[in-house]
């Protein structure tokens, strides 16, 4: 059987990823599952500099899901040169980098920073609605999305996957920016702008107001947009919003995801990355599914 | 080591209004947890993902089991209410830090538990060395204060003055002439505050267990940060993880 996917020229041993922002750089979650079964590890987004990110509360349940607005905290790119990627480094697994920053030097400080460093992609956050400068400012108009992804695409060493927000009226036109621009890969979906009010208290449930919608709740919508994105581009897409099972995943590959994130559903089962692998085998073994790029855009 | 497992109700009271106490067999959490660390309880609903975290009041290492008292603060404490002897019931534990038991080293200990901050102090009362006082802040329903009578001497404040001083932990601390060299203590943010304040200026040692909204309980995701007073070692800002780092921090750590 082989789950093996490639991904902008670099093999994964299965298309299982992290989802950006929901595992650290692996350390937190190494205690539950063994990272070398996954495919790759995706990284909280890293700044140039160190970033406080918003006051609390940051996060919010809704029903189904939850919202998060935690404002792209990090320890900046130094610490993470130092201390993240050498523990990664213990793996054997891929190592995805996700790239934040509130203007296009700071995007080009981080990817060129990468350059010598064992990093095997990069994915640019183009889409974090919870930051005002940067993020979001960058994805939801083409232009934009088009200029940022030349810029990176100049400056990197490595494969470049731009990661695009769902808030946009149509998805296929900042996918098409995206690729227009030297886009290696996409992904996608970042989470959804919402809002959830306490009515007891009379104030919002997060202290940014506003916040990322996350998880199960949000399945529907994300593999819409990662098919009508796999049908509108020629590179690979990665899939996720919501996966919380194997089937779940499979979904998203059936869809047109040559990869799958797994995001919010660690928050609810620490284990949850590695059950999704091992149950992509088992669905592909009780499906007689040789090999799983079978099931990469199979439904049409 | 952290386990995510599902653990079995023991039984279940209610110990006033919304206040419930829970005891659940969880063999490979108990043998390991101590008192200031908490659990994240997972409800049935699955239209609410997140856990619940709560903090351990008792454990039963022994016997492998552990005592959680909650208050009803929604949808998802009120599932838990309703579980009874026999029930299932998901939980990953232990999380956090606990409470420093060395830091009194034969001097004496002040325990000061605010409402749904009390329940932590009972398991800190039983493994705590020495001479122990409790003080305990109500709004007016007395919850464990006989618990704690069995391992230090209580002193009760409650906000309507039913028992004990009326006002504030503060004021009963002033009221009875509580003398202590360290404290520990939880409860809401103002108790908080007011305690680091009283430490401070009367020279005491002082930890305080916080709390915020939390998601992943392990230190990934970043929810439930405090502001440090220092740059942090592990952020590289003024941020500590609640979930993580705490929720047991040395008071000067942290800023309220």
């Amino acid at each position: 059987m082989n789950t093996k996917v490639t991904l902008a020229g670099v093999e994964l041993k299965n298309p299982v990823m992290t989802a950006s922002g929901t595992f650290g750089s692996g350390v937190e979650y190494s205690e539950f599952v063994d990272l070398n079964r996954l495919g790759a590890v995706v990284t909280k987004g890293v700044a140039n500099v160190p970033w406080p990110g918003n006051p609390t509360p940051r996060v919010a349940e809704v029903y189904g899901g939850m919202l998060n607005a935690i404002g792209l905290q990090n320890p900046g790119i130094d610490v993470f040169v130092k201390r993240d990627i050498p523990f990664l480094k213990q793996f054997d697994t891929k190592i995805i980098v996700n790239v934040c920053g509130r203007t296009t030097e700071d995007y080009l400080e981080v990817v060129e920073r990468l350059g010598d460093e064992p990093v095997d992609l990069l994915e640019i956050n183009i889409s974090c609605p919870n930051v005002k400068e940067g993020g979001i400012a960058f994805g939801q108009d083409p232009k934009a999305v088009e200029a940022i992804t030349r810029e990176v695409r100049r400056h990197a060493k490595q494969p470049v996957i731009m990661k695009l927000s769902p808030n946009v009226t149509d998805i296929t036109v900042m996918a098409k920016a995206a690729e227009a621009g030297g886009a290696d890969a996409l992904s996608l979906i970042n989470t959804l702008t919402g809002m959830k009010i306490d009515i007891n208290r009379r104030t919002f449930a997060l202290a940014n107001r506003t916040g990322g919608f996350s998880g199960p709740a949000v399945k529907p919508v994300a593999v819409r947009m990662v098919y009508q994105t796999a049908n509108a581009v020629r590179i690979p897409v990665i899939g996720m919003g919501g996966i919380t099972t194997a089937e779940d995943a499979v979904e998203f590959l059936m869809a047109g995801a040559t990869a799958v994130s797994v995001g919010t559903a660690n928050f609810f089962n620490p284990y949850a990355t590695v059950e999704i692998a091992d149950g992509i085998e088992r669905f592909m073994a009780e499906h007689g599914v040789e090999d799983i790029r079978e099931l990469i855009g199979c439904v049409k | 080591m952290k386990t995510k497992l599902t653990a079995r109700v023991i039984r279940q009271e209610t110990l006033s209004d919304d206040i419930y106490s829970m005891w659940i067999q969880a063999d490979a959490i108990a043998k390991e947890a101590v008192p200031g660390q908490f659990i994240s309880v997972y409800t049935r609903d699955k239209s609410r993902i997140l856990p619940r975290p709560i903090s351990l009041c008792e454990v039963d290492a022994e016997r492998g089991r552990l005592r959680v008292v909650y208050r009803i603060a929604g949808a998802g404490t009120g599932e838990f209410s309703t579980y009874q002897a026999g029930d299932r019931i998901e939980v990953l534990g232990p999380l956090g830090n606990g409470f420093p038991l060395d830091a009194v080293q034969g001097r004496r200990a002040l325990l000061i538990g605010g409402g749904i901050g009390i329940p932590p102090m009972l398991e800190l009362a039983r493994r705590l060395p020495g001479e122990k006082q409790a003080v305990l802040g109500y709004r007016n329903t007395q919850f464990l204060r006989e618990d704690l009578e069995q391992y230090a001497k209580v002193y009760v404040a409650t906000e309507d003055g039913s028992a004990g001083t009326r006002g504030t932990v503060l004021d009963a601390i002033r009221e009875e002439g509580i003398q202590a060299d360290v404290i520990y203590a939880c409860g809401p943010t103002p108790m908080l505050r007011a305690v680091k304040a009283y430490a401070q200026e009367n020279g005491i040692a002082c930890w305080i267990s916080m709390e915020e909204r939390m998601a992943c309980g392990v230190g990934a995701c970043l929810a439930c940060v405090c502001q440090s007073t220092e740059v942090d070692d592990h952020s590289h800002v003024h941020n500590k993880r609640i979930c993580k780092d705490g929720p047991v921090f040395a008071a000067g750590e942290v800023d309220l």
